[in-house]
């Protein structure tokens, strides 16, 4: 197999209100790519169960370098985290390719 | 009672008794956007048999209107609501603003009963839904520069929902009757179907709103029942002095209204982050949506005619 290399996974759950703009902010934080799902769940503000489109949540995926994930989570905490419902976290994981990330 | 009015309450029922009755949220979204594209087409078929100049007066004058609605509202639920700024300024817009549905129930509450009414409803349709945006969030805001009001203007004016409608509009405009023909079958013979099912979806979401409502109390219960009659009466005036029909008449108080729960929601919810949305969803939901289909859109027909009928 091909040279495994270190990379941070950053996930971001929150409203799918804010997808676009969450979405143009982390492209200007200089990340490359991410994935984006459609998911449902429970939490402080209640059930989100994305039966229609104000009750609906987004959960985006990032890999990137550690010192990207950092900003990009310091600049999420201070945009959004007082008035959205969002939750974020960092893992650790291994990739191919580390030139991609 | 009417027909689609029944599946509302079929929906509201088995929402409020906790039913596994679901709907996928894929069928809501194919649904509106049938509902938007139907009440385009047919208006835009309308438009293509009258002279289009002396509508613009007509559309200056439902702007205003919507203006109005949203500056009344806010200074009642600053004054009497003791609401802060933001969540003044974001139930305002709400309420200044129209709801694509309640129009579908007016309409077609009209057509069943061959109450005529003017084909450019659909664009006044169109054109109320923004204005009201605007003017919730300059209230918060002043015209500030922080505000993105290029990504906000695109939002607004190429959401869903003014998008198909204006779509539809002229593709019936350019294709006229004799060039819808070939779709009737889809748009215009399935739409009391579609509103049914549509009116199903919306009992069961307003059946989620049950809970918030209880615990805001009387104020937004009065506010979600009075503010439509007031605007509805506003609606009429306005009507009656662009010189609308009866059936015109009735319908643009509809929109008066009416308080938007899809565009404005979203566009509040980036503009205005502060403000509660549950608040403002469970108001327009919970109360104003399911009074104006059930008990709103008859009285007002009844208010024309007694204040303006020949």
């Amino acid at each position: 197999m091909d040279h495994l290399e270190n990379r941070t996974l950053l996930t971001i759950i929150t409203e799918a209100a804010i997808e676009h703009a969450l979405l143009k902010d982390l492209e200007k934080l200089g990340i490359k790519g991410y994935t984006v799902s459609d998911v449902r769940g429970r939490g402080s503000r209640g059930v989100r169960d994305a039966t229609w489109g104000e009750a609906a949540n987004i959960r985006v995926e990032v890999i990137c370098q550690r010192e990207v994930a950092l900003k990009a989570l310091q600049f999420i905490q201070d945009k959004f985290y007082q008035n959205y419902a969002m939750i974020s976290f960092l893992q650790e994981v291994e990739v191919l390719r580390p030139e991609k990330f | 009672m009417d027909i689609v009015v029944m599946f509302f309450l079929f929906g509201l029922i088995a929402g409020l008794l906790r039913s596994e009755l679901k709907l996928p949220a894929s069928l809501y979204e194919s649904l509106s956007v049938f509902l938007l594209l139907a009440i385009g087409l047919k208006g835009g078929q309308g438009l293509a048999q009258q002279d289009l100049l002396p509508l613009l007066p007509q559309l200056g004058a439902v702007i205003a209107l919507g203006v109005l609605q949203t500056l009344i509202a806010f200074f009642i639920l600053i004054t009497f609501g003791k609401f802060d700024r933001a969540n003044a300024a974001a139930m305002a817009a709400h309420y200044g603003s129209v709801s694509v549905a309640t129009f579908a129930v007016g309409s077609d509450w009209l057509a069943s009963r061959d109450i005529f009414f003017e084909s450019q409803m659909a664009i006044f349709l169109a054109v109320m839904e923004v204005p009201a945006i605007m003017v919730g969030i300059i209230l918060v805001r002043g015209i500030s520069k922080n505000t993105e009001w290029k990504a906000l203007a695109h939002e607004t004016f190429l959401g869903k929902g003014v998008t198909l409608l204006l779509g539809g509009m002229l593709i019936g405009w350019a294709a006229g009757p004799e060039g819808l023909a070939s779709v009737k079958g889809v748009f215009f013979d399935l739409f009391k179907g579609a509103l049914a099912l549509f009116l199903l979806e919306m009992g069961l979401i307003v059946a989620r709103q049950a809970g918030d409502l209880r615990q805001r109390g009387i104020f937004i219960i009065g506010f979600g029942v009075l503010m439509p009659l007031f605007s509805a009466v506003l609606g009429l005036s306005c009507g009656a002095l662009i010189g609308l029909s009866i059936g015109g008449m009735t319908l643009l108080a509809t929109l008066a209204a009416s308080a938007s729960y899809i565009a404005v929601p979203a566009a509040v919810r980036l503009a205005i982050p502060e403000a509660n949305p549950a608040l403002s969803l469970a108001t327009v939901l919970g109360v104003t949506f399911p009074f104006n289909i059930m008990v709103g859109i008859p009285f007002y027909h009844y208010l024309a005619e007694t204040l303006f009928g020949a």
